[in-house]
């Protein structure tokens, strides 16, 4: 007879839609975000279809800037800012922190329902229509030209807005209010450091954005006077409060990547990460900095040129302690104990393609450069390089690494490393030709382009086919592991961590007896001198 | 159709030279670090390969020399970048006196330009080679951003403002102009040419073209057709404050504060008359929101600047006057 677990425990639909377990609101978020993102990537593929051929051939003008609009606005509020806090954040922090569950277990299912709605409403936007204003909703375009159901979308993003409040507020009462007894903060994984400084980023910007998309529909629907200078308003206006969050909703995005690749990168390496506190508090450094240096958006929007030039300084900055974690990531490999297994194959690719993204964002920080490549394919590909050669890639790494604890199952090893490389080959043949074409002065969101960009397009869209097939792979044996993948251990890394210390899957109070911590995570120590302690 | 396939774009401005500077500076300092880490993982990551089930890592917890090295160096190198970048960008927005003065527009999804001898153009502008050229450009309706990559020269054209745009061509040639800032449906239709040519070529185009007014002239008629006249008087009976030798000076308000009397503020004063009132006048004037164009906005502020004492814009000819800074 199998062992009761969170999977087992309570069957049917009800047990799951009603369920306030952490583990099993986690997975709502994991099926809910996959679907998503195959919405999303969908609307890329097309994008990348049009591309191919200099002529606007394939779809019309109008539909071509609904797809870009759909691919941004899915893309972003529906995945990658639920992706790793809602989905491994949920599972792992209470079970990393010693508890059996958030502090907020009904505000956590609470915070799923939101998020639902908030996507309908996006859906409804997007199957009825569509949006044709960019992810970005600039004004006055959005509020007195566009087409599409504007007001709906904005709707969708002003709800799901609120399932981020609640997640990051669960987040910091958790850990604060719930470690377990001789659990200091010098002591926790970095993967909760990461989502302490995402949580406060979440709680302290997503009512700006909330706020400005609803005063869009408010100018849209009502005609009220804010951003449109017909009506009065000023559209610059729109700019600055727009970025004051999405540019820290990037951070809010690749800091709980950067957690799953310190706790990766010190289990593959058994070895405990290189300047533990540097890394812990380049993440809070990142979520307070962040939140300086929106500007850099507005460099050649007509803002002062020394209001221009302390953003600048400021986003030059925020770029340090991200280069600290890179030198210590870098670090930590020395001299470890290294396996290159599937999770660790996703940590390195992030470490490289995040350098890349990261050092390509001082190109944008530099404003006499930036003059140049501000709104083109520069751009376009600096940012993915951070969101899904980033995020997407530590997403990845950290599910393959807890899967086994998540479904007590093991996935087929070589698949892995096989998606793993080809993910690696699509994303940099799909992005790094944008760099390229961007210097050439292809600008962003063009249905049609002139021939002489063609061939780095063509490779782009080659790319993109590579990428797409990447990331089929693992839902297959993914899919395939759940139903009839071998069983796992507890702790079939060999990491150290609460969280391998409790059964795969684990029960649902994760915890039968309170655990005791004395000593940091990821510390390994050779058998035959445990032997010899003992 | 692979014919034309180049890796970078071509310099045709003198700010093109100094942009591409950084950008190398910035691609040898991306390609050094990003070699770094690369070498260093995969090296790492094979010379210490796990040989054995049970092998551990070394027990190193970190060093703080090495710590306080890799903040301090990159924060220096980084600062070097943005002293260069915002050294640049400052000489980039500030256009030189003297600059031949060019008016654009943006709509959706055509540009309109506006020489000062009258010449206009659509989805096309020409200048000479060698002389500065400042663009002072508005939009009809959303946001445009107005683009020239051989110029490396972008700056975003935004309904109820002015923003300004110069550069000095170094090449005779054709280049693409695009709009950078999305727009609509036909954003990237919103696309025209830049054509550089030589002086002479230039003074030959220029006289070539069909006989305008200057946007001074067409602002003196409007004026006229506007019945602006009836209240901006030039005698005592005046309801409306005097219009000679206002450009360019101070302007005391109603309420204490005072402005320059530039574009912007013109602009302001013709659609939203009761912003800024002058002191000692009545604020009777009606709001021209909606009843004059973008175009026939800037040929007002022309017909208001050269009835300044300040020097008018240079025009395209330089047949007329011998503005300070002329080359």
């Amino acid at each position: 007879m199998e062992t009761l677990n969170y999977l087992n425990n309570g069957h049917g639909l009800k047990s799951w839609l009603l369920t306030k377990d952490h583990k099993r609101i986690a997975l709502l978020y994991l099926v809910s975000i996959t679907l998503f993102f195959v919405i999303g990537g969908f609307f890329a593929m097309l994008v990348r279809l049009e591309l191919l051929t200099p002529a606007g051939d394939l779809l019309a003008a109008e539909t071509y800037n609904k797809m870009f609009t759909m691919h941004g606005v899915v893309m972003v509020f529906f995945f990658l800012i639920p992706s790793i806090p809602a989905t491994l954040g949920n599972f792992l922090i209470p079970i990393m922190v010693g508890a059996k569950d958030l502090a907020f277990p009904r505000i956590n299912l609470l915070s799923w329902y939101i998020y639902v709605l908030g996507g309908i409403f996006t859906l409804v936007a997007a199957l009825s229509g569509g949006v044709d204003t960019g992810w970005t909703f600039y004004t006055p375009y959005s509020t007195a030209a566009a087409n599409g159901h504007v007001i709906t979308a904005a709707l969708g993003v002003f709800i799901t807005g609120f399932s981020s409040i609640l997640t990051g507020l669960n987040f910091i009462v958790t850990i604060h209010r719930m470690r377990a007894p001789g659990l200091t903060w010098f002591r926790l994984p970095l993967f909760v450091w990461s989502h302490y400084a995402t949580s406060l980023i979440m709680i302290l910007g997503t009512p700006v954005i909330a706020i400005t998309v609803l005063l869009v529909a408010a100018e849209r629907a009502l005609h009220m006077g804010i951003f449109d200078p017909a009506l009065g308003g000023d559209p610059v206006l729109f700019q600055h409060l727009f970025w004051f969050y999405s540019h820290p909703a990037v951070y809010i995005m690749i800091l709980p990547a950067m957690g799953v690749i310190s706790e990766i990168v010190q289990a593959f390496t058994r070895k405990n990460i290189f300047g533990y506190s540097f890394v812990a508090f380049s993440s809070l450094a990142i979520a307070i900095i962040g939140f300086l240096v929106w500007g850099h958006h507005l460099f050649v929007a007509g803002q002062s040129v020394y209001s221009g030039m302390i953003f600048s300084f400021l986003s030059f900055c925020v770029a340090i302690p991200s280069a600290i974690k890179v030198f210590n990531w870098t670090a930590t490999i020395y001299k470890g104990s290294v396996r290159l297994d599937s999770p660790m194959l996703y940590a390195i690719g992030f470490i490289g393609l995040f350098t890349i993204g990261g050092l390509t964002g001082l190109f944008l920080a530099a404003m006499g450069l930036d003059i140049h490549v501000h709104d083109t394919y520069f751009v376009v590909a600096h940012f993915h390089y951070i969101m899904v050669g980033g995020a997407i890639m530590g997403y990845l790494g950290g599910l393959h690494y807890w899967w086994p604890k998540i479904s007590g199952r093991r996935y087929s090893e070589p698949w892995a490393k096989f998606s793993a490389l080809m993910i690696f080959v699509g994303f940099n043949l799909t992005f790094f030709p944008q760099f390229i074409a961007g210097y050439l002065g292809m600008p962003r969101r063009y249905h049609a382009y002139p021939p002489e960009f063609q061939v780095l397009n063509v490779a782009s869209t080659l790319g993109a086919s590579i990428l797409a097939v990447g990331y089929v792979i693992p839902l297959v044996y993914f899919g395939y592991s759940l139903v009839a993948g071998k069983k796992s251990v507890n702790d079939p890394w060999g990491a150290r961590g609460l969280e391998w210390e409790i059964p795969s899957p684990p029960p649902t109070e994760n915890f039968t007896v309170s655990p005791v911590v004395t000593e940091g995570t990821h510390q390994y120590v050779h058998p035959s001198q445990e032997v010899g302690l003992a | 159709m692979f014919t034309n396939f180049p890796f970078f774009p071509p310099e045709a401005s003198s700010q093109a030279a100094q942009v591409d500077g950084i950008y190398f500076f910035m691609m040898a300092v991306a390609a050094f670090f990003s070699l770094l880490i690369a070498t260093l993982v995969v090296v790492f990551a094979v010379k210490y390969r796990r040989r054995h089930p049970d092998e551990v890592g070394a027990a190193i917890h970190g060093a703080l020399g090495l710590e306080l090295l890799w903040t301090i160096i990159p924060f220096f190198i980084t600062m070097v970048m943005f002293g260069w970048g915002a050294k640049v960008f400052y000489d980039a927005y500030r256009p030189p006196a003297g600059a031949m003065e060019i008016y654009i527009v943006g709509k959706q999804w055509m540009w309109k330009a506006q020489h000062m001898g009258g010449q206009k153009e659509i989805n096309e502008l020409h200048v000479p080679v060698g002389r500065p050229v400042k663009l002072t450009m508005g939009s009809e309706d959303v946001l445009h951003s107005f683009y020239i990559p051989a110029f490396r020269m972008k700056a975003d054209v935004i309904p109820g403002r002015y923003n300004v745009l110069w550069f000095t061509a170094t090449k005779p040639g054709r280049y693409h102009l695009f709009c950078a800032e999305y727009c609509g449906t036909r954003h990237s239709g919103m696309i025209g040419w830049i054509e550089v040519m030589e002086p002479n070529d230039f003074q030959a185009w220029l006289a070539g073209g069909r006989p305008a007014d200057s946007p001074a002239a067409a602002g003196e008629k409007l004026f006229q057709d506007l019945v602006c006249i009836s209240c901006h008087r030039d005698d005592a009976m005046a309801r409306a404050p005097q219009l000679k030798g206002l450009f360019g000076h101070t302007v005391q308000l109603q309420g204490g504060g005072t402005v320059v009397a530039d574009e912007a503020y013109i602009r302001e004063s013709i659609v939203n008359p009761q912003a800024k009132v002058v002191a000692g006048f009545t604020p009777i004037m009606p709001t021209f929101q909606g009843l004059v164009s973008e175009e026939q906005l800037l040929q007002l502020i022309a017909y208001v600047r050269s009835l300044g004492d300040v020097a008018p814009p240079a025009p395209a000819g330089g047949a007329t006057p011998p503005g300070p800074g002329k080359d």
